[in-house]
């Protein structure tokens, strides 16, 4: 039976968690692929799942994340978020890196985060269509599984370890 | 659909009325629940009864010598008596309960495994079992020294009965632990045939009724198997409560699995005696409350019917592989002859928890994930699928609507 064109409303209830960015960075993510050198880098395993990510960070002579780069095998909100945490932290110091996830973290659990850093405030904008996220406990791990790993690769370690 | 094959005997409406959660809203929708080979809902005639036991009678069993304490022993080993005629068990002393399927098979993993196996023995099992009839066996295989041998799936996702046969074939192999019915592919495995040619090799055979005592009658002396294991919330029962059906002369040859009470004739410090099966099984107190509400959905599977069950379940399992093999990009997972209501899927450009969420805003519920059958999602090349599962209370009409929801995450994603 072939369907109907869908009504422009007929996706009502899906854009509100899968917001155009979402579906935009799930699909063609700009950050995606393994870089041919790097400094760092970390895998992230979601055994409930099977979602799997790998993070390559390259330092720029600063010390702040120059490029952030991912491989990664899961849902749409995964690749987004790995692609948008690759966007937000580019010239971040790592110390930054850790505030902001500490921040988006708080975000994904409970959709607001009222005592963010206002200096965080742009990046956390541009991360915030993930929040929706909170509503479904079992996949806030999906949105914050790309940080543990690009956290762990910044301690030098080699495997993000699960909460 | 052919209309002629909608079974007359059952009531769908009927039996709606009789699940109080079907009139929930789900985010303003009427609740289309696909999930039920997770865990079905529950009877009215299940909730009562439970609820009933602890309002009028409730003791402990075996060891009061006071009315409460009579009467509800009475009442839980009546559940016995009705598990023993769902599968049709020569002896009631067969079955013993358990917490579920699970640890209905690490009993025999242990007891018959530790107790009755020796180094170098096998046990085969297949490519399309649970989780948790695997991992036992390999902690029986690190342990005590067996071998793990499996059979492997072929791409219609039925067991390669060539296989094993070759498996079986050195003589080796002392325990077949297959499913009955997977909870990935739907596929029913031939378990006649699977009996006939383990015990031509001497090997005893175990199945994983989880999934299939849902859905068909079974009768383990027709089948002739030695263990059948299932797990009672699947089968509109509470949690906490399965049972293992075991042939007497096994139960009474194996050692016990935990002890504690309820399990010994007597116990003195230098050694002590077991009681007899199936209570040198049962250490400690059991799930009373739990084996009154088993005892109440065996009676109303047995009312509804399993003829009745397995027609309306079979159109369902038809009209749905037939909608769903109709939306472009969709994958069905198996395609065996004979099939029961599990249809496993994946579409080619979502991934199945965006599938299963994106279903869920519209109100339908179907799992997502590996479904604990990790290596068979491999072996079809996949890390996790969608899955949709039916029941006694599932309509034509909610299958309808997870087809235009699927339609509609495909326009999502396109
Ligand atoms: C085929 C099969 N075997 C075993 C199990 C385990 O059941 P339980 O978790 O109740 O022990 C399940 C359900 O999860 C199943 O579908």
């Amino acid at each position: 039976m072939a369907a109907a064109p869908p009504a422009p409303d007929a996706f009502e209830g899906l854009r509100d968690l899968y917001q155009d960015v979402i579906l935009d960075h799930g699909r063609r993510p700009r950050h995606a692929g393994k870089p041919e050198t790097f400094d760092a880098s970390a895998k992230g395993d979601n055994p409930m799942c099977g979602d799997r990510v790998q993070v390559f960070v390259r330092f720029a002579p600063d010390g702040t994340i120059g490029e952030t780069r991912f491989d990664a095998r899961g849902c749409a909100i995964s690749v987004a978020s790995a692609d948008l945490m690759a966007e937000t932290v580019a010239g971040r110091t790592p110390a930054d890196a850790r505030a902001l996830f500490a921040a988006f973290r708080e975000m994904a659990r409970t959709g607001t985060c009222p005592a963010c850093d206002a200096a965080l405030a742009e990046p956390l904008e541009r991360l915030a269509p993930l929040s929706g996220v909170h509503e479904y406990p079992s996949r806030v791990k999906c949105a914050t599984l790309p940080w543990h790993a690009l956290v762990a690769a910044l301690d030098g370690a080699k495997e993000a370890t699960s909460e | 659909m052919n209309v002629a094959t909608r079974p007359a005997l059952l009531d769908v409406a009927r039996i709606r009325e009789d699940f109080p959660i079907l009139t929930q809203k789900i985010r303003g929708k009427d609740l289309v629940f696909l999930d039920s080979a997770a865990s079905a809902q529950k009877p009215r005639a299940v909730i009562d009864a439970m609820r009933l036991a602890m309002e009028t009678q409730y003791a402990n069993v075996h060891r009061g010598l006071h009315w409460m304490s009579e009467r509800t022993t009475e009442a839980y080993e009546a559940a016995r008596d009705a598990v023993a005629l769902l599968l049709n068990a020569a002896d009631r002393h067969e079955i013993v309960f358990v917490r579920n399927s699970t640890e209905a098979i690490n009993l025999v993993a242990h007891s018959y495994g530790r107790g009755v196996m020796r180094r170098g023995d096998a046990v085969l099992i297949s490519g399309m079992e649970h989780h948790s009839n695997i991992v036992p066996w390999q902690l029986l295989r690190d342990s005590h020294g067996i071998e793990l041998r499996v059979c492997p799936v072929t791409d219609a996702g039925e067991l390669d009965m060539e296989r094993f046969e070759a498996l079986l074939a050195d003589g080796r192999v002392r325990l077949v632990a297959i499913t009955h019915m997977s909870n990935v592919l739907g596929t029913y495995t031939p378990a006649e045939r699977i009996v006939q040619l383990a015990h031509a090799r001497g090997a005893k055979v175990l199945f994983d009724g989880s999934q299939a005592v849902v859905h068909r009658r079974v009768d383990v002396q027709a089948l002739g198997c030695d263990f059948y294991a299932f797990t009672g919330h699947k089968l509109y029962g509470p949690t906490g409560i399965g049972a293992l059906w075991a042939r007497r002369e096994l139960l009474d040859e194996m050692p016990p699995f935990l002890g504690g009470g309820e399990m010994i004739s007597s116990v003195t410090y230098e050694q002590s005696t077991w009681a007899a099966v199936p209570h040198k099984f049962e250490a400690g107190t059991p799930a009373i409350i739990e084996g009154i509400g088993l005892k109440a959905a065996v009676d109303y599977v047995l009312a509804v019917g399993y003829e009745a069950i397995a027609a309306h379940e079979q159109s369902l399992t038809d009209h749905a592989l037939a909608r769903l093999s109709a939306i472009e990009g969709v994958r069905i997972l198996g395609r065996a002859q004979d099939r029961g209501g599990v249809v496993s899927f994946a579409l080619d450009r979502a991934h199945a928890h965006d599938v299963a969420t994106l279903l869920d805003r519209q109100g339908i519920a179907v799992r997502a994930g590996h479904h604990c059958a990790e290596p068979l999602m491999r072996r079809f090349g996949l890390e996790s699928t969608a899955r949709a599962s039916f029941a006694i209370y599932t309509t034509h009409e909610e299958i309808d609507a997870l087809a235009e929801g699927l339609e509609k995450v495909r326009e999502f994603f396109a």
